[in-house]
């Protein structure tokens, strides 16, 4: 059988370089995501149940979606903030706690190394392409556009 | 016969099993997400292309998929409001009980009405 560190949590602090270490030797990252997770969760409540009741429960809901409620809602600075926000630390809470459960379940240094190297791709491409998508938008993108701000 | 271990406050009881789904759920929605921000981007591509995949969110089956989706949102969002009670309320682990309870019933109330008027969008035509 493989002998597993015990606890587990003190050989991944350990093995992160740099940053400020209290006198164990660790960093305090294990305590900042801890925290990190409790005040972005508390900031997703709002911003996620504000985005599904606008969303889905006002108007026609799921019926009213389409391109041009999209180019409604970006038109407000309001809601570029909101999505943008909810897009980051959506993106950050959700990461953080998958790398939480690969630390949990995956027990080999290797697999561990490579989900969370695909974890960290995925988020980062999800993170930027979101980003890009909010700031670059486009509502009069179709020429033959028939929104009243492309008139 | 080898005797059962004896019982503690956290295993096989309320709080483990909301550990479990917590788990679960957070996953969940975060798969969602991903597939989530790429349609989403398509509103770079063209209307037409974001209008269409768009179009299978209001397919009746997807659409009970999306009553899933949001009961894990309510109960992992709800459940972390009781983590975070728990860790930073001096009163919260007394109380776990009613927390809990008041988790169940904040789900139940929110749930509800969402599930009507969601499902009469999706199949009210």
């Amino acid at each position: 059988m493989s002998e597993i560190a015990a606890p587990r949590s003190s050989s991944r602090a350990r093995s992160l370089k740099g940053g400020g270490r209290n006198r164990s030797g660790q960093t305090n990252f294990e305590l900042y995501s801890w925290l990190f997770m409790r005040l972005s969760g508390l900031a997703l409540v709002i911003l996620v149940l504000g985005h599904l009741f606008v969303n889905l429960m006002l108007g026609g809901g799921i019926t009213a979606l389409d391109f041009g409620f999209v180019a409604g809602k970006w038109a407000n600075p309001l809601w570029q903030v909101w999505d943008l926000l909810m897009l980051w630390l959506a993106m950050l809470h959700g990461s953080n706690g998958l790398r939480t459960i690969i630390n949990d379940y995956a027990e080999k240094d290797q697999t561990r190394f490579w989900l969370k190297a695909l974890l960290i791709t995925a988020a980062l491409v999800i993170v930027v392409l979101g980003t890009l998508v909010i700031f670059t938008f486009d509502p009069c993108l179709d020429p033959n556009s028939t929104l009243s701000v492309c008139k | 016969m080898p005797s059962k271990p004896a019982g503690t406050l956290y295993r096989g009881r309320e709080g483990m099993w909301s550990w479990v789904a917590h788990r679960i759920t957070g996953v969940g929605i975060f798969f969602f997400l991903l597939v989530h921000v790429l349609d989403t981007a398509l509103v770079r591509v063209s209307p037409h292309a974001y209008n269409e995949v768009i179009g299978t969110y209001k397919n009746p089956v997807v659409g009970l998929l999306e009553v899933g989706l949001v009961a894990a949102i309510l109960f992992h969002a709800f459940n972390g409001i009781r983590l975070i009670l728990i860790d930073f309320w001096a009163k919260g682990p007394r109380y776990q009980r009613q927390l809990m309870i008041g988790v169940g019933v904040i789900w139940v109330v929110l749930f509800v009405p969402f599930v009507i008027r969601h499902l009469t969008h999706v199949f009210g035509g």
